[in-house]
């Protein structure tokens, strides 16, 4: 390895006037500040973000340890009880069951399948996504169109067909939901692609012989990952809804496991009544969707080398 | 003396046509006609210039030559070898011997890469350096030869000024060795004040290293400053093409001659002649008849509206695209 320029230096005139040691110590300086991790713990909203996320999780790991019963020991004599009744503190459902324990173990169901769809989704849509807008022509077209195709099915309908086909149970459901949101995750994608894969710097990376697997991974990937994030979060909230509409329809989890979906489709009959069943999971699920929001938007800018503080 | 030279690159009749799609289902397609029988050999260690107003095909031209478009016609051969012909082995030396600096700094660099990592990765996919250790050495190295330091390596492109940028993107051309730099309209966007530090980079840099460049812009002043020889294009064809010192003391093609009319004199007091064109540049889209220049030119004859001039040797070299010279 001869390099030319080692042998002749021109003379190379520094803009700035800084001493070498000075130099060093802002190099790593700036290298420390580029850190996703640094960045992450100076973003105030996004770690609010992150320790809800974490408690939710928290909560769903520790369940058979935090819960004060069994969430699915009926107590036929205690049936609607309101928040802070002795002994439940969330009060009771219309078989008396502990709410507090069926919202605590319901969290495994609702998390997995929450995180786990979107995944599901994201995954194969990003990449489905990445083919069309990069290929363009008739890949674009045949991938893209197949993708408008499970768009015209209602969500819930594409689900049920899954479902279906599948058979219940969580993987089952993590799957028909995830698969449901592929075409979304796709179109968001192949958008951002085509804007992307214009870039002068593209055309930089080929001159230089990059190959296109790289430039599609290492350049035009990152460049669209901050809409995919975006739509990521969004789709998290959706997922828990959807599972407790599939559980509505009874395509879900069977019946007496817990989830946040189902704890809510009870409370749905007596919301006059005993507004606190609905109201419980429904706040339950309205924090976890603001913690993954709040994340999601902390990603996104510790992802963005502009946003550096 | 130049001309003895070894020709590096040799164009021959190179024609470049896009289609564009019709919006209408009745419509026909049309051609752009961005470049049309294009010819000219670049010899070891000069610049050439290329100059010309929007539109003309420089930059197309410059992009046919680093192989990012396609040639519709015509051949570019690298040292005898048609570029788009190659055998795998010799494809990738040949990418690395000839690369290119682009006109926008802003958007040639990666928003979401240290300035490190995109002079880091070339040398990656070109097998240069043997560690990830070694490669941060010479891309340090890299980056010290145009005039940045250690501090900017962490850098993302966004934190640089233009002229810093253009640098990084210099820096990533030099660490891959080349032998030919296409340079398109790389100062156009800086600073005068920049781009005259960012030409005797260029400069400096073509002394140490036997650099060749292919030279674009529409700066006819730092095109006379930098370029051994010159190109005038217009509309997609050569109109002539000679040394600069030639060009500019010179100039035969009534084109070159409104061009360079255009440039102020270098005293107030002085009187100097304008040759005006008038109308505007016709479009370069569907099949072209007689000479591009004939609904501007003064000197437009009944011959001009229906040939197409060829370029011819008027002595020494001297090439014109003109009928005046026949």
């Amino acid at each position: 390895m001869t390099m030319k320029f080692r042998k002749k230096k021109a003379a190379a005139v520094s803009e700035d006037l800084l001493g070498r040691d000075a130099a060093i110590a802002m190099l790593s300086k700036e290298r420390k500040a580029n850190n996703a991790w640094h960045k992450l713990a100076r973003n105030k909203t996004a770690i609010i973000g992150l320790i809800i996320v974490c408690l939710m999780f928290l909560l769903a790991i520790l369940a058979p340890l935090i819960a004060p019963y069994d969430p699915n020991e009926i107590n036929p004599i205690l049936p609607f009880k309101g928040i802070g009744f002795p002994g439940h503190l969330l009060g009771t459902d219309d078989l008396g069951r502990d709410i507090l324990s069926r919202i605590i173990y319901g969290a495994r169901v609702s998390l997995i399948v929450a995180v786990g769809a979107t995944l599901v989704g994201a995954c194969a849509g990003v990449l489905i996504g990445l083919c069309a807008g990069y290929c363009g022509g008739i890949i674009d077209a045949v991938l893209m169109r197949i993708m408008d195709g499970m768009f015209s099915f209602p969500f819930i309908l594409l689900a049920m067909i899954l479902i279906t086909v599948l058979g219940n149970g969580v993987l089952n459901v993590i799957f028909a939901i995830g698969i449901a949101s592929v075409p979304g995750f796709a179109r968001v994608t192949r958008g951002q692609v085509l804007i992307v894969k214009e870039e002068e710097y593209c055309n930089a990376c080929r001159v230089v012989g990059v190959s296109s697997l790289r430039l599609l991974f290492c350049h035009i990937l990152p460049n669209c990952v901050s809409q995919i994030i975006v739509y990521a979060t969004l789709r998290v909230a959706s997922a828990i809804i959807s599972e407790a509409s599939l559980s509505f329809l009874g395509l879900g989890i069977a019946l007496p496991t817990a989830s946040w979906g189902s704890i809510l489709r009870v409370g749905r009959d007596c919301l006059t009544t005993a507004p606190h069943v609905a109201g419980v999971p429904g706040l339950f699920i309205l924090v976890t969707v603001v913690g993954f929001n709040l994340l999601g938007d902390g990603i996104r800018d510790v992802l963005d080398p502009k946003m550096k503080q | 003396m130049r001309t003895k030279k070894n020709v590096i690159m040799r164009v021959e009749h190179l024609s470049k046509n896009f289609v564009i799609r019709s919006k209408k289902l009745t419509e026909k397609n049309k051609i752009l006609h961005a470049l049309s029988d294009v010819s000219f050999d670049i010899y070891e260690g000069e610049t050439l210039g290329i100059i010309g107003e929007s539109g003309c095909g420089k930059s197309t031209l410059g992009r046919c030559l680093v192989k990012l478009h396609k040639p519709s016609e015509g051949k570019i051969t690298y040292y005898g070898r048609d570029l788009w012909n190659l055998p795998d082995y010799e494809k990738k030396k040949t990418r690395r011997d000839i690369q290119m600096i682009f006109q926008d700094p802003y958007s040639s660099l990666d928003p979401r890469k240290t300035a490190a990592y995109s002079i880091e990765e070339a040398m990656k996919v070109n097998g240069i350096g043997e560690t990830a250790r070694e490669r941060r050495q010479l891309a340090l190295e890299a980056l010290q030869q145009v005039g940045l330091d250690i501090q900017h390596m962490e850098r993302y492109p966004h934190e640089f000024s233009g002229g810093q940028r253009q640098r990084v993107n210099i820096a990533r051309a030099l660490c891959m060795e080349p032998k030919i730099i296409v340079c398109d309209e790389p100062v156009s966007a800086l600073d005068v004040s920049i781009q005259a530090q960012v030409i005797n980079l260029f400069r400096s840099l073509q002394k140490t290293y036997g650099l060749t460049y292919v030279f674009i812009s529409h700066d006819l002043g730092i095109i006379k400053y930098i370029s051994d020889r010159i190109i005038i294009m217009y509309l997609g064809r050569i109109m002539e093409y000679y040394t600069a010192e030639g060009i500019y003391s010179d100039p035969k093609h009534p084109y070159t001659k409104a061009l360079l009319s255009a440039i102020p004199p270098e005293s107030p007091l002085a009187k100097k002649e304008r040759v005006p064109l008038t109308g505007d540049i016709p479009s370069p889209i569907g099949d072209q008849v007689g000479c591009p220049l004939a609904g501007r030119c003064s000197h437009c004859s009944e011959r001009c509206r229906k040939e197409i001039p060829k370029l011819t040797d008027v002595g020494g070299g001297h090439m014109v695209a003109c009928f005046l010279y026949e």
